[in-house]
């Protein structure tokens, strides 16, 4: 389904740099009208965004309430850190 | 002036991401509670020179990074970094059916991904090589930007790249080979060998 002539090969290409938001405003412009003409890419697209998302959901750690204590401890213990 | 409440008052807040990164950095629980302390009172040290403004919450990752290179990687004289394989864009999406024309097709992917369980998840990511593990973690969990992670990791902007490109879609073969042990899809299935 995918034609390198509508743009989509560069669509792919970009397709990180596009989702981390690292993409020059004119470049990013230029895949957002494509993703608007084309089906497929914005799909793949909206499909690697919600990776994204499932994978940082994932990731999420509660902390060990003993391991708060313990820092807070520790860095009482060393009183004022030393003036910059 | 920095000092102990603000310390306490700005960098407190971070500790559970920065708990998250050291367990998928240390895969060890003990090893990972150690390491955000050893974080924390460096930063605790350091906080004197730490200047206002500046982002509290990269230094904070970057002393994280940097002690355990320096200490846990060290202790265990882990052998040379093992590279990955060069894999396709796309390459969960494509094997899950995606660009294979059919639009109603679409909600399918994503419902695979929605069973994803947080610890494969994890297992996951812990499974890349940890250069291409720690820029993913930076970058996909951590939502940093290209320039603070090449701080953070002290390599190019070039290579952040390259690592988070090529790491995201060997954590997304990981991925697939999960799907395709529980079941969630079949082998064979939407595997188009003549798209263009």
């Amino acid at each position: 389904m995918m034609h390198e002539d509508h743009g989509c090969a560069e669509a792919v290409e970009l397709l990180y740099e596009y989702l981390d938001g690292e993409l020059t405003e004119e470049r990013r412009v230029l895949i957002r009208r494509h993703l608007d003409d084309c089906p497929p890419c914005f799909d793949a697209y909206d499909f690697e965004a919600d990776l994204r998302v499932v994978v940082a959901r994932g990731c999420r750690e509660e902390v060990p309430v003993e391991l708060r204590l313990r820092v807070a401890r520790a860095i009482r213990s060393l009183g004022e850190p030393p003036a910059g | 002036m920095a000092d102990q409440a603000d310390f306490e008052a700005q960098a407190m807040e971070h500790m559970a991401s920065l708990y998250g990164a050291a367990l998928r950095m240390t895969r060890n629980p003990a090893d990972a509670e150690d390491l955000v302390q050893e974080t924390y009172l460096k930063a605790y040290r350091g906080f004197g020179g730490f200047r206002e403004g500046t982002n509290l919450r990269a230094w904070l990752y970057r002393i994280l990074t940097n002690t355990y290179i320096n200490t846990y990687r060290a202790r265990k004289r882990r052998p040379e970094e093992s590279d990955i394989d060069d894999l396709e864009a796309l390459y969960l999406y494509r094997r899950l059916g995606g660009l294979a024309g059919s639009t109603a097709g679409r909600s399918a992917e994503d419902e695979v991904l929605d069973q994803f369980t947080e610890a494969e998840v994890k297992e996951a990511l812990e499974s890349l090589p940890e250069q291409f593990r720690m820029a993913v973690l930076l970058g996909d969990v951590e939502g940093f930007a290209y320039k603070e992670i090449a701080e953070i990791l002290d390599v190019p902007i070039g290579t952040v790249m390259s690592r988070l490109h090529r790491g995201r879609r060997a954590l997304q073969k990981k991925l697939y080979e999960f799907g395709m042990r529980r079941g969630l899809v079949p082998a064979h299935q939407g595997r188009r060998e003549d798209e263009t």
